[in-house]
């Protein structure tokens, strides 16, 4: 009697187990998926075209994405501008000034801000710029994904200030520098290489947005000059190009796709390692 | 604590007349400036709820609650309900929950139980990359390689077997609530099996070496002592997962099929909060039509707020009792 409990338990214990592994692997394996079906079908579409040629007109073959390209470059920089700054110091307050309850109150609203889908965030951008002016800009897209990086900037660089041991400090302290002078000068410079691993993470996180740009940036077929024009970027191309009734444009969607996916695991992938590394240093 | 020392630090410095020197210094605009960023965020977030509130105002106006409750909508004639739109948000977001919650919680006691340490960071680390890849190239996918195989595999073996029940009858285009629960399962798996993972691993050991003691097998270790114990986690993650879900626009907006109807039929094209807003603000004329897609989105934001303040509370609670 015993061993028949025994037999069953220890069947269910391997089943139960190799099920979960096998999940894993499914989900890892889903992964590669992406990654294998991108690369073969992206690299059979891409050429020098895309990086160097606008798009061409409907009804034409060829043609490429050189201004989306450009266009994901100027919003992205434009939100760099706005959300990295306004984040980071927020985060200095935060980590070096802040008294607690304030600070629970920041950093709760910080998770808000972090959790509202990426579509609300668009539709206040729109508000905020494209109705005052009264036309969609790279503007307006920049501010949306500005927007979008303020949460993580500010969670980054708290949590790398804090990681700086006291004793730093209060040398800097101890040696006559003002409060100021310590943070900007000793601990920043201290956490500097996952600060900036953080905002290259923060980047690639918005890099792919979409839904943000629709109603902001729009698009554009062409040159976008200037700062206040509708501007083509990566994301959106793909998306109007993916759900467009033609063979040719579904090929540039998946070169993009390909593009966008190779440019936001790359950064990723290096950040993240740059990271594992400052903190394997750390515990050393 | 802090800055109460130091705005006493600061009157004394001006008693003393030394504020023109400490501000030359930079000491004060620092704190002032970093005070001012701060300070800006949490009037961000205020403005972007009054944004959405007062754009939305003409909506709440004209229809009130029945907005919520009404399935009618036609912007040639006017007429605005937002029901449809809960409805398709609701059911893909739950459908993927069905399908990413047993895949993620199994992959999590993987990764957290089973694997050795070196071996599950690395899996783990795969797998975050996962949640990196943006949502319009899901959709990508989702389009050309899910919707097909969907319709060539999933959906026949469906019909055949269950097709008796109502969510697996009708016709089927390729684009369905089931395609878009699909496409979402996998967008959320990585978030539950990250989080899941932590909070396991937050478990004590000690009690698994005492549940192992006593003659359980692993399985039984993890099943009956480890998981109740960091249930609330697993919660909190579900939760998370939810919260991305209601709220992912490019994925679903690709594979939903963008038809404002209420079936029972998961086979049927659908729509969903986020999807309408993607699909119609660019091209919504008339303030009535633009007010009740600002006012879907104030839903939306509602939902996933509240959504993601439990997640928190919930995660929280369990990685401080687990430490």
């Amino acid at each position: 009697m015993m061993m028949e409990i025994s037999a069953r338990r220890r069947v269910t214990n391997a089943v139960m187990l190799s099920l979960s592994g096998i999940c894993t692997l499914l989900v890892i394996g889903v992964l590669f998926f992406i990654l294998g079906y991108l690369l073969w079908e992206g690299a059979r579409s891409l050429n020098l075209d895309f990086f160097t040629k606008l798009p061409k007109p409907s009804g034409e073959t060829g043609g490429g994405m050189a201004n989306a390209i450009v266009g994901s470059g100027k919003v992205l920089l434009i939100a760099t501008l706005i959300g990295v700054p306004i984040g980071f110091l927020a985060g200095v307050f935060l980590a070096e000034y802040s008294g607690k309850m304030f600070a629970f109150t920041l950093r709760y609203t910080v998770d808000l801000l972090n959790g509202v889908p990426s579509i609300v965030v668009g539709i206040v951008a729109y508000a905020l710029v494209v109705r005052p002016m009264g036309h969609f800009s790279a503007l307006a897209g920049g501010v949306a994904l500005g927007i979008m990086m303020i949460p993580i900037a500010v969670r980054t660089t708290e949590e790398f200030l804090r990681s700086v041991p006291n004793s730093m400090r209060e040398g800097a302290m101890a040696l006559g520098a003002t409060k100021a002078k310590t943070i900007f000068t000793v601990v920043v410079p201290a956490a500097i290489s996952g600060l900036l691993s953080g905002m290259m993470l923060n980047l690639a996180r918005v890099a792919g947005e979409t839904a943000p740009l629709l109603f902001t940036a729009l698009g554009n077929m062409f040159w976008s000059h200037g700062w206040l024009q509708p501007i083509a970027t990566l994301p959106v191309m793909i998306y109007n190009y993916a759900l467009a009734p033609d063979e040719d444009l579904h090929q540039q969607a998946w070169a993009a796709g390909f593009v966008l996916l190779a440019l936001v695991l790359v950064i990723n992938i290096t950040a993240r390692l740059i990271i594992a590394r400052g903190a394997a240093g750390l515990r050393r | 604590m802090a800055s109460s020392t130091y705005i006493t630090d600061e009157l004394r410095s001006l008693r003393n007349g030394g504020l023109l020197q400490r501000l030359r210094g930079g000491d004060e605009i620092a704190y002032l400036i970093t005070l001012a960023s701060a300070v800006g965020i949490l009037l961000l977030v205020a403005l972007l709820v009054l944004e959405l509130w007062s754009n939305s105002q003409p909506t709440v106006k004209t229809f009130g609650w029945s907005f919520l409750t009404s399935s009618k909508w036609d912007p040639n004639s006017g007429k605005f309900g937002a029901l449809p739109f809960i409805y398709g948000t609701c059911v893909t977001s739950l459908l993927a929950l069905i399908i990413a919650v047993p895949l993620g919680v199994a992959s999590s006691i993987f990764l957290a139980e089973m694997a050795p340490p070196k071996f599950s960071n690395i899996l783990t680390f795969l797998i975050e990359l996962l949640a990196a890849v943006p949502s319009v190239i899901y959709g990508l996918l989702g389009i050309f390689i899910l919707v097909p195989l969907i319709r060539a595999y999933l959906v026949p073996v469906l019909t055949k077997t269950l097709g008796f029940l109502p969510i697996f009858q009708g016709d089927f285009y390729g684009v369905s609530f089931l395609s878009a629960g699909l496409v979402l399962s996998v967008m959320v798996v990585p978030f539950i099996i990250s989080v899941s993972r932590e909070v396991l691993i937050a478990v004590p050991v000690e009690q698994r070496e005492a549940a192992l003691a006593l003659g359980a097998t692993k399985w039984e270790a993890t099943w009956q002592i480890v998981i109740p114990n960091a249930s609330t986690g697993i919660i909190g993650s579900v939760f998370l997962a939810l919260a991305r879900a209601l709220g992912e626009t490019m994925a679903v907006t690709m594979v939903i099929g963008n038809t404002p109807k209420i079936t029972a039929s998961l086979l049927s094209p659908g729509y969903s909060i986020a999807a309408v807003i993607a699909n119609e603000f660019a091209e919504a004329s008339g303030s009535l039509y633009i007010s009740s897609l600002i006012f879907l989105g104030l839903v939306l934001f509602g939902l996933t707020i509240v959504i993601n303040a439990m997640a928190r509370l919930l995660i929280l609670t369990t990685s401080r009792r687990g430490v």
